[in-house]
């Protein structure tokens, strides 16, 4: 009711609401919508056929599981880098708190350039991981590298606010009824901090499904081997098969928004759960 | 609450187990970012400058590398403001009004970020390539989109939408309106109250959302690449300059070329750090 008074004070309604869906409606629903119309003049057949196509297939399972991987080590060191921030006092802090954005802020054609290098065979990671028998440029192991990269502050920033707000009384609480530091971290705090845990991995992982910047200077871009899906349209693009790229486009995009999907769906479970606590 | 947070710290301090422990995971964690963080931003440098500092200016003082900076700084230049525009205005609808499609519009700002860049590039071949649904109307009036500057700009604008509306927006939520309506009450017009009292309110959230979005603006490479052409000197950014020196085993002017991206990279960390402690200190 107080919302219905305020809408007759306060000005501006009608500007802002036809500015942002004009804005909105040109530069983002109208081309997007003409993707999916794009994708109405191939026949059904021809769609099939580029879309389950093995090459395709082999971009998507390389895609899909690189991305796994790398946002599985985003969660489990992304959760390790959050809770050294939260709980611990050490030198220089404040500045390795400022760089866990660096992936945010650097483009992502510099952080394949610089990995590629660093992971190539006479590279400074590289030459030692030659020896070892282990090829990380170039390969499967280059494309996870270059996505755990991107995806590495999804989830500090996603927990860290959580693992701030959880009250020491807990904590104190289980302790005191004989509970190890273990079983208070398992079954305290991971139960409170698992929805912004998850929240963080699926944002990383949506992230990495799109990524094409970083991986396509590390990856060699091999089809059936090394080709990412995003690779792949672009390879399709370049042909001037237009409805070919279509097609894969479409088939990622309808994963991306089903993750976003799950994104929203894990953060209202995410609020729900902290809205219940009192204070 | 500032109390009552320090409070906690010290608290949980205690209760933070071993000390042994502790290093262990403050040492694993550094050992992390090290690797994956460090040592990379550290090559940039190192690559750039490993024939030396001529080399390096040699490299930047081409004229493709300055036509380069000019396009980067150009779509930059309209990209921010006009999302800034947007970003305020969706801010400002969402967190005053409710209305019909409040949600639905909160879910579609986010939208550019779940659709990879690649697929940005794409959705503005179909529309402007030659091709595409207003193809031929532009080749009739010889109109050049993709494959010329238009076509960069609409991607920035594509990749870098959500950035300001997704900053400001909480910031205007948790404020709330009372000091407006008091404005609005004494007589201020909407636009001067709009000016005077919501915009000074919220200034750090408007900074914040325009420096990431900046530098996304200016280092987009994904939808960029694919409505580019790749016209050396016309139409490539720096990223994708860096790209195609790569690609001719210009491995000094690639990482030059990076190494200016690199330090855009590293304001922004630290006009961020410098915005979140204005924010939290005033």
């Amino acid at each position: 009711m107080a919302q219905r008074a305020r809408r007759r004070i306060l000005p501006g309604f009608g500007l802002s609401l036809g500015l942002s869906w004009f804005y909105l409606g040109l530069l983002v629903l109208l081309p997007l919508s003409g993707l999916f119309l794009k994708t109405f003049t191939l026949t059904w057949e021809h769609f099939w056929e580029t879309v389950a196509s093995p090459r395709a297939v082999a971009a998507y399972q390389l895609t899909f599981g690189a991305s796994l991987v790398a946002a599985l080590a985003n969660a489990v060191f992304g959760l390790l880098v959050a809770w050294v921030l939260v709980r611990y006092r050490f030198p220089g802090k404040s500045l390795v708190d400022a760089l866990v954005d660096l992936p945010f802020a650097l483009p992502t054609a510099v952080a394949g350039l610089t990995l590629t290098s660093l992971y190539a065979r006479n590279g400074w990671f590289g030459q030692y991981l030659e020896a070892a028998g282990i090829q990380v440029a170039y390969s499967w192991l280059g494309i996870v590298v270059a996505l755990t990269f991107i995806g590495l502050p999804f989830v500090v920033r996603t927990v860290q606010p959580v693992l701030e707000d959880i009250d020491a009384d807990v904590e104190e609480a289980a302790a005191t009824l004989g509970a190890t530091p273990w079983q208070t971290f398992a079954k305290v705090i991971f139960p409170s901090i698992l929805p912004a845990l998850l929240s963080g991995f699926t944002l990383a992982l949506a992230r990495a499904i799109g990524e094409y910047g970083s991986v396509v200077f590390i990856s060699g871009n091999m089809p059936m081997r090394t080709e990412i899906v995003p690779l792949l349209i672009v390879t399709k693009l370049e042909q001037y098969d237009y409805a070919g790229a279509t097609a894969i486009a479409v088939v990622m995009l309808t994963a991306s928004f089903a993750l976003l999907l799950a994104i929203n769906l894990l953060q209202r479970w995410t609020q729900r759960r902290f809205e219940v606590r009192p204070g | 609450m500032h109390v009552s947070s320090l409070l906690l710290q010290k608290r949980t301090h205690a209760a933070a187990g071993p000390a042994v422990l502790r290093w262990l995971l403050i040492g694993m964690a550094l050992l992390f970012l090290g690797i994956f963080l460090v040592v990379p931003l550290v090559a940039v440098f190192i690559h750039a400058f490993q024939k030396g500092a001529g080399a390096y200016l040699t490299s930047l003082a081409h004229p493709d590398t300055w036509a380069a900076i000019r396009l980067t700084l150009t779509a930059a230049l309209i990209a921010v403001p006009l999302n800034l525009a947007f970003g305020l205005a969706a801010s400002w609808l969402i967190a005053r009004f409710r209305f019909r499609g409040r949600d639905l519009l909160i879910t579609l700002i986010d939208l550019p970020f779940s659709v990879s860049p690649v697929i940005a590039g794409l959705i503005f071949v179909l529309l402007f390539g030659r091709q595409g649904w207003l193809g031929p109307w532009l080749a009739e009036h010889d109109l050049h989109v993709i494959f010329a500057v238009p076509g960069i700009v609409l991607a920035t604008l594509f990749v870098t939408f959500p950035f300001v509306a997704r900053e400001v927006l909480p910031v205007m939520q948790a404020q709330g309106s009372d000091e407006e309506e008091a404005a609005l009450t004494l007589g201020a017009g909407g636009w001067y109250t709009f000016m005077r009292v919501t915009l000074p309110k919220v200034k750090w959230g408007v900074l914040y959302g325009v420096i990431l979005c900046n530098a996304r603006a200016m280092g987009e490479f994904g939808a960029v690449s694919v409505v580019s052409g790749h016209v050396r000197g016309v139409t490539t950014t720096l990223p994708l300059h860096a790209e195609i020196l790569y690609n001719e085993y210009d491995f000094v002017g690639a990482f030059a070329t990076a190494s200016l991206l690199t330090v855009l990279a590293v304001i922004t960390l630290i006009v961020k750090k410098y915005v979140e402690w204005r924010a939290h200190t005033p």
